[in-house]
């Protein structure tokens, strides 16, 4: 069986305070994209947590903890494994590194916006939202160099706005979606 | 963060230069290694080392003992002890128990790093006392991890972390008792180290060198493409005695690959099979 891996992907970054607007939006969601849609969000590795079994069964979708060399493909939900960091591969498929955390996070947001900017360029889509760290920022910066479309959240909006709030000074031209726009964003998805 | 504010692009093609380059030159070939780690690791010595792709070629080929060094900067070290505590509670409460049953138990730590899963094993087998019959080697294409390992000396500031592991697994002894505290070091004791040899060995090129009941090859694989993946399976394949186990790290996966037919899954989430035929 050969699968076609996913032309376009949406990331999404978040930690403290980002977990349920990313249920919110991921609930939103239509029954198929075309997309693949990456989650990368701070969680202790020391705690077995089934966040994607759950969701999967809530939301009747294929919400899939990341393992090492799965192909990247559309109408899936990834969520980066904690303890890990993500990366991908040039023809398409994930795989998973190990290395020192980046500013204390494995995964670490910046690691991945810049690995999906390599691969994804124009065709790839990221959204920063709530956290008390400054993760995501550099990786904005990256991932705006090779031409991707960049969202945050709307600081006001965010429960924690310290990395919203850092990501907004890679570019003005940034723009920033309160949480109601975001929800519509992933609601449109075709 | 150095590797962040000083940036030094690599494109895959000037990848592909350097793996090409460097396999002409020298006995390492990382054309099966993933282009994307490649990428973050290169990027990070060439910050370190404030070098653009041409004085890194230059090095590569004319300055003594760096082709060696690149090697340890491109391969990623980070390991604990009792990582994925889970692992280590199914090694103790299923597989020694089984292997117990055999004579003598030979175990081959693949990718071992700094030695922390060699003495975790060496812990486990003293629990249930088998450490007297079994015996580990560690091995690791990078020699100096390899030097860190046969000392078996730690920073204390660690052990922490290690207790709460080690603590999660619910053995019958404290995990202090099993290392002396010297100032900021922790000393694995000596008792643990006898049976345990420590030498390199390059997956991705060197052959069998013994036959194996138990091997573990954790986080390694991760830095494989799909082709050196087979490869290195088929590689413990033929270094496995029947009945013997193969422990992979918990995220990664095997089922695409031929030679998995003649293994057993005995565990999907820990990633431990056993070889069958
Ligand atoms: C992340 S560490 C894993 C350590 C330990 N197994 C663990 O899980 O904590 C990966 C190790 O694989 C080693 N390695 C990389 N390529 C290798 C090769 N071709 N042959 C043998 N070891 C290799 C690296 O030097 C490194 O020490």
């Amino acid at each position: 069986m050969i699968e076609k891996p996913a032309t376009h992907m949406i990331a999404i970054g978040g930690s403290a305070g980002a977990y349920e607007l990313i249920v919110e939006l991921l609930e939103s969601l239509p029954a198929h994209f075309s997309v693949a849609i990456v989650v990368v969000l701070h969680r202790n590795s020391k705690y077995e947590t089934k966040i994607e079994s759950s969701l999967s069964q809530r939301l009747n979708k294929k919400v899939i903890s990341v393992k090492d060399k799965m192909t990247v493909l559309p109408d899936n939900i990834y969520f980066a494994p904690p303890g890990y960091h993500l990366l991908i591969e040039p023809h398409f498929s994930f795989s998973l590194d190990i290395s020192e955390p980046v500013q204390f996070s494995r995964p670490s947001i910046d690691v991945f916006f810049e690995s999906m900017a390599d691969i994804y360029q124009d065709k790839g889509t990221a959204f920063l939202l709530s956290g008390a760290n400054t993760d995501g920022t550099y990786g904005l910066k990256r991932l705006l160099e090779m031409q991707a479309t960049c969202y945050i959240q709307d600081p006001k909006d965010a429960k924690i706005d310290t990395m919203p709030r850092s990501g907004m000074t890679v570019s003005k031209k940034i723009k920033t979606l309160n949480n109601a726009e975001i929800i519509d964003f992933f609601s449109q998805l075709i | 963060m150095a590797e962040l504010n000083e940036t030094h692009e690599l494109s895959f093609a000037e990848i592909e230069d350097l793996v090409f380059l460097l396999k002409n030159i020298s006995g390492f070939d990382l054309s099966g290694y993933t282009r994307s780690s490649l990428k973050r690791r290169i990027q990070r010595i060439m910050g370190l080392e404030h070098m653009d792709i041409v004085d890194l070629k230059n090095a590569l080929v004319n300055l003594p003992g760096f082709q060696t060094y690149f090697i340890q900067e491109v391969t990623v070290n980070v390991t604990e002890m009792f990582r994925d505590p889970a692992f280590y509670r199914k090694l103790n409460s299923d597989i020694l128990p089984y292997l117990s049953s055999f004579q003598r138990i030979k175990i081959w730590s693949a990718g071992c790093s700094t030695g922390e899963e060699v003495y975790s094993l060496a812990i486990l087998l003293k629990e249930q006392q088998l450490n007297e019959r079994a015996f580990i080697y560690g091995t690791d294409i990078n020699s100096q991890v390899l030097d860190v390992a046969k000392k078996g000396i730690y920073p204390l500031k660690k052990f922490k972390e290690y207790t709460e592991n080690f603590n999660a697994i619910h053995l019958k002894e404290n995990f202090s008792s099993y290392y002396t505290a010297r100032y900021d070091a922790a000393i694995i004791n000596h008792d643990l180290r006898q049976n345990i040899l420590f030498s390199t060995h390059n997956l991705a090129s060197d052959q069998v060198f013994n036959e194996f009941h138990l091997i573990t090859c954790r986080n390694v694989l991760i830095y494989f493409d799909l082709k050196l993946q087979e490869r290195v399976i088929n590689l413990f394949y033929e270094s496995l005695a029947l009945f013997g186990f193969l422990c992979l790290g918990t995220k990664e996966t095997l089922i695409r690959h031929e030679v998995m037919k003649n293994f057993k899954v005995v565990d999907k989430e820990l990633n431990i099979y056993q070889k069958i035929k």
